[in-house]
């Protein structure tokens, strides 16, 4: 990999006159962020020296417990939150604000019950600074995407939970961002609607090489999307393993070998999921 | 047809209403001056409407309301506003602000008819103390409360300043605008009633202490009536439409 960046940036030196950092090869430099919260009961570390470069069209899955503040790190490369130490790059760039190259899709999405289904896809666009018949037209495209053409005059509350997901994965998609976050989009669906999804997400995915961030607690989702996967720890969220999924694509999620896979990375996560539990338990026994 | 039972349960319930008042009135228990006939305030109404003091009351009477509920509105949304967008300000001003509204309207009065006389100033006065300060009220709650998740989806999405305010909190709010807007609408129109009934102007609370200045029962109960309806159509029928509609559209439970 060192090899191909030196490569990338000969070429580029040779063919520009000027001189060029030499640190653009990263889309996404998480640079030894931590992230801490003030608690009643003193500062609470979240996030603990978290150190991640993601390579521009890497597809990254991240898994760990709940409370290891995997949305904590999405919210902060999204630019809605920021880190107490480190610093995230963008394309070499400093993360100060949320921006449309950057969409994420929040894990209690975030749609808005004021607007239908087209609308909520069309509001980002017409943010872009689309016109309202440009807007329309590619809502409507990614409406039709994720099957949900037939429900775009729909109010949000009259969708399933499963077609809520898919508005807010619509929404996201439709602004056509460099980088797509991804905060648990697919937990409450159904297996099938989440098998259509994965192929749609991965074809997506490599039409246009975005690069993407998707944090889950289901280890096979993972594999079965991932290039890669980082397992984080249990308060505060560390880097605690880190593994390349070289399974040749597509995959499925019901492979024996992405089952495998699984099955090791699940047993990394097995302490940091006992420790999470423990500490919810003991939280409900101070109780 | 749930509907169509509930109009007809309604119906058979004034019916019994208006039955029993009549029979009261024909045993005559109380003298006519105290205790009207059906048919004598129908019968002031109809003469009030007739010969247009009632049109010409209500006309007065809307007039003021419109202005000084405007007043209040354009005023209750700024001063909410301001107290959502400032904390020290909540904290002292919205204290304030809450201290005053538990005090009935009225209370208002001697006050303003000492700084503006027996003016229209001192009744438009009232009724924008009355309404704004619910107004305000249920704008900073409305604003306060706001799930987080909205204005971070916004901001996601590339919505900041005015474009996030009226794009995506200004909307998320809206049932709490619709609340205040609509008890700010139900304080005005006690407080008008209140300031017309104390000085000689043409509206709707003068034409009631005329009737009882006159002694006419059967008027007095007209000018209830028509007072009662015409909150009953802004209160029941348009603001409660809102209300509905906007309740149907996000799927919130049906009423508070």
């Amino acid at each position: 990999m060192n090899g191909e960046i030196g490569v990338r940036g000969e070429i580029m030196a040779a063919t520009l006159p000027i001189a060029v950092p030499t640190a653009i090869a990263n889309k996404i430099w998480v640079k030894d962020v931590s992230r801490h919260f003030q608690t009643a009961n003193g500062p609470l570390p979240a996030l603990e020296g978290i150190d991640v470069q993601v390579e521009p069209g890497e597809f990254l899955c991240m898994v760990g417990p709940s409370g290891c503040g995997k949305s904590t790190l999405l919210h902060m490369i999204a630019g809605l939150d920021h880190p107490t130490a480190g610093e995230i790059e963008l394309d070499g760039r400093p993360v100060h604000g949320p921006g449309p190259d950057r969409i994420l899709i929040f894990q209690e999405l975030g749609l808005f019950p004021w607007l239908t289904a087209l609308g909520n896809v069309e509001f980002g666009l017409r943010m872009k600074g689309q016109g309202k018949k440009e807007a329309r037209y590619t809502a409507r495209h990614f409406l039709n995407l994720v099957h949900l053409s037939q429900f775009e005059h729909h109010h949000i509350h009259q969708l399933s939970g499963g077609m809520k997901q898919r508005v807010a994965l619509a929404r996201a998609l439709a602004m056509q961002p460099d980088v797509l976050l991804m905060d648990e989009p697919f937990a409450a669906l159904d297996s099938q609607t989440r098998d259509l999804l994965h192929d749609e997400l991965e074809r997506v995915w490599s039409e246009t090489g975005q690069t993407i961030i998707f944090v889950t607690h289901n280890v096979r989702e993972a594999v079965r999307l991932g290039d890669r996967v980082l397992v984080l720890s249990y308060r505060p969220g560390r880097i605690k393993n880190e593994l390349r999924i070289s399974l040749p694509r597509p995959r499925h999620i019901e492979d024996s070998d992405v089952a495998r896979t699984a099955k090791k990375i699940l047993g990394y996560l097995r302490e940091e999921i006992d420790k999470s539990v423990r500490a919810e338990y003991h939280d409900e026994d101070v109780e | 047809m749930k509907t169509l039972n509930s109009v007809a349960r309604q119906f058979v319930f004034y019916a019994l209403l208006l039955g029993l008042w009549q029979a009261l009135a024909a045993l005559k228990l109380w003298p006519p001056y105290l205790f009207p006939t059906p048919a004598g305030v129908l019968e002031a109404l109809r003469t009030g409407f007739s010969d247009h003091t009632f049109l010409i009351g209500i006309g007065v009477s809307m007039r003021r309301m419109l202005l000084g509920y405007g007043l209040s509105t354009v005023l209750g949304i700024s001063v909410g506003l301001l107290l959502a967008h400032n904390d020290f300000l909540e904290e002292t001003l919205g204290r304030l602000v809450v201290g005053l509204q538990s005090m009935p309207s009225p209370c208002w009065l001697p006050l303003a008819i000492l700084w503006f006389g027996l003016s229209e100033k001192a009744i438009l006065f009232v009724v924008v103390m009355g309404s704004t300060l619910a107004i305000a009220i249920n704008v900073e709650a409305g604003l306060r409360n706001l799930p987080r998740i909205y204005a971070m989806a916004g901001r996601n999405l590339g919505a900041s300043g005015i474009r996030l305010f009226l794009l995506v909190l200004l909307p998320a709010s809206l049932p709490h605008l619709v609340t205040g807007l609509k008890q700010g609408w139900a304080f005005a129109w006690r407080s008008l009633i209140a300031g017309e009934m104390i000085y000689i102007t043409l509206g709707l609370g003068q034409l009631l202490m005329l009737g009882r200045d006159l002694n006419d029962i059967s008027l007095v109960i007209a000018v209830m009536f028509v007072i009662a309806g015409i909150g009953f159509l802004v209160d029941g029928l348009i603001f409660r439409t809102v209300e509905r509609n906007l309740r149907q559209k996000w799927g919130l439970a049906k009423s508070v």
